[in-house]
């Protein structure tokens, strides 16, 4: 599974790559994390607001942080 | 259910983005609605009582002399940090809960179909309203770019948002009264709409960076939320947690130099540098507030202090816009997506308004 977490560094940004990270963890799947800062490569997933969750290429949430149990829900 | 993630962002203040979405589908209960009227009197009445209890824990339980300088000091300490902390705490709750209602998606879609003028005056107006932080500034940006928003129309809402900021607001209502506040948000939100008319004007269209241009044609993923009135109470509560949990350090450090000041600076003392005559002290006001990054909250406590000392309402009005509007870090977050000649005009634009705002109240009050 393809995880990427889009967004430019802000806290809000960090905050949701933790939960992931905790998601991941939680669940024990098998998956690779990318962090995207690049503004460029953020707006070509079609993505403008951050932070945002990407999954296999598919955007699960869009500006705002997702709970872990919603994360988890992705990831199963 | 895991415990809701308090948002963090930018020192500002401002939300910088929507906390995780609540799928519940619970109304508000009787029992809520009173539980929440029952604090809204509680809130009211020890509002009322604070100004006394600051005169008798100053003069009465301290045994301070009345009109010393630490009296003073300390009366203003004592009055003004509960007051303010109460006010913050009050408003945050309510604009988090109507943040709810303005998403960055739904300002971008609402604003596409916008002409100019009428389009600058929405945009601006939604600037204060819709979550924003600077970090923020360029995703929000490239996002108006697609839908087709006009540029000057994007400006306008890039240059209310930070600029008029709840916090300044409430604060400057609290510690100068209605009429300070009402300046500052009709003079921050005619700035963001002219500026953005004028921006608009000249077609600067081509001093975007070219791959934002591109953008025209992308895709976007929009993902709806759909949030019940206890959604919506639950955000109110996450704004106040984590803007009043990063802002009160600043409250109190701002209301501690404003207490100094009034207490031990001479009334007199701020007339000569920041007065009225002191026709100069307007542009070096904005030219020394650019690099400055100070959240509203931290600089409020102190304008109140340099006025109640002699210093002019537009210089010091002047200085605070320019403190919270014109900031080096977002210039450069910005500079990933406009080239270098349209943030000059951008910083050009908002500048004059600026230093006109700070020219006419000093003319006028």
């Amino acid at each position: 599974m393809e995880i990427k977490v889009c967004g430019p560094g802000c806290a809000s940004c960090e905050k949701t790559q933790k939960i992931v990270e905790a998601a991941i963890a939680a669940t024990s799947v098998d998956a690779t994390l990318t962090k995207v800062t690049d503004f460029q490569e953020i707006a070509k997933l079609g993505i403008f607001s951050t932070p945002a969750v990407v999954i296999d290429g598919e955007v699960k949430s869009v500006g705002n942080i997702p709970k872990q149990s919603q994360v988890e829900g992705w990831l199963r | 259910m895991e415990s809701i993630q308090p948002i963090k962002n930018q020192a500002e203040g401002a939300n910088c983005c929507s906390a995780g979405p609540g799928t519940d589908k619970k109304k508000i209960t009787a029992r809520q609605l009173a539980a929440g009227l029952l604090g809204l009197a509680a809130w009211y009445i020890i509002y009322k009582e604070l100004l006394p209890f600051s005169y008798f824990f100053s003069y009465g339980l301290l045994g301070l002399e009345k009109g010393s300088h630490l009296g003073e000091a300390i009366q203003f300490f004592v009055y003004d940090t509960p007051k303010v902390m109460m006010l913050l705490t009050l408003i945050v709750f309510v604009i988090g809960m109507l943040r709810s209602f303005f998403t960055q998606e739904r300002t971008r879609k609402y604003l596409a179909g916008k002409r100019e003028t009428a389009g600058n005056v929405i945009a601006a107006m939604l600037g204060i309203v819709t979550p924003f932080c600077s970090c923020s500034a360029v995703p929000l940006f490239l996002g108006f770019v697609q839908a087709g928003v006009p540029l000057g129309v994007t400006f306008s809402f890039l240059i209310a948002a930070p600029m008029v900021n709840e916090v300044a607001v409430i604060l400057l209502y609290g510690l100068l009264g209605w009429k300070v506040a009402a300046i500052y948000l009709g003079t921050g939100l005619l700035i963001a709409i002219i500026s953005g008319w004028i921006i608009g004007r000249f077609k600067l269209e081509h001093w975007i960076e070219d791959w934002v241009q591109e953008l025209r044609s992308a895709e976007v993923e929009i993902i709806e939320e759909k949030l019940t009135w206890t959604d919506r109470i639950d955000r109110g509560y996450e704004a106040v947690r984590d803007i009043v949990g990063k802002v009160w350090i600043y409250v109190i450090a701002g209301i501690g130099v404003g207490a100094a000041i009034h207490g031990y600076v001479p009334e007199t003392f701020m007339a000569s540098v920041m007065g009225k005559d002191a026709w100069w002290s307007v542009p070096v006001a904005v030219v020394v507030g650019i690099p400055m990054y100070s959240n509203a909250a931290g600089i409020v406590p102190v304008v109140e202090a340099l006025l109640g000392k002699g210093a002019a309402l537009g210089t010091v009005l002047a200085f605070m816009m320019s403190v919270i509007a014109l900031s080096l870090p977002e210039m450069v977050i910005l500079r990933k997506v406009l080239k270098p000649k349209l943030i000059a005009v951008f910083i050009g634009v908002v500048g004059s308004g600026i230093l006109f705002t700070g020219f006419l109240f000093n003319l006028i009050i």
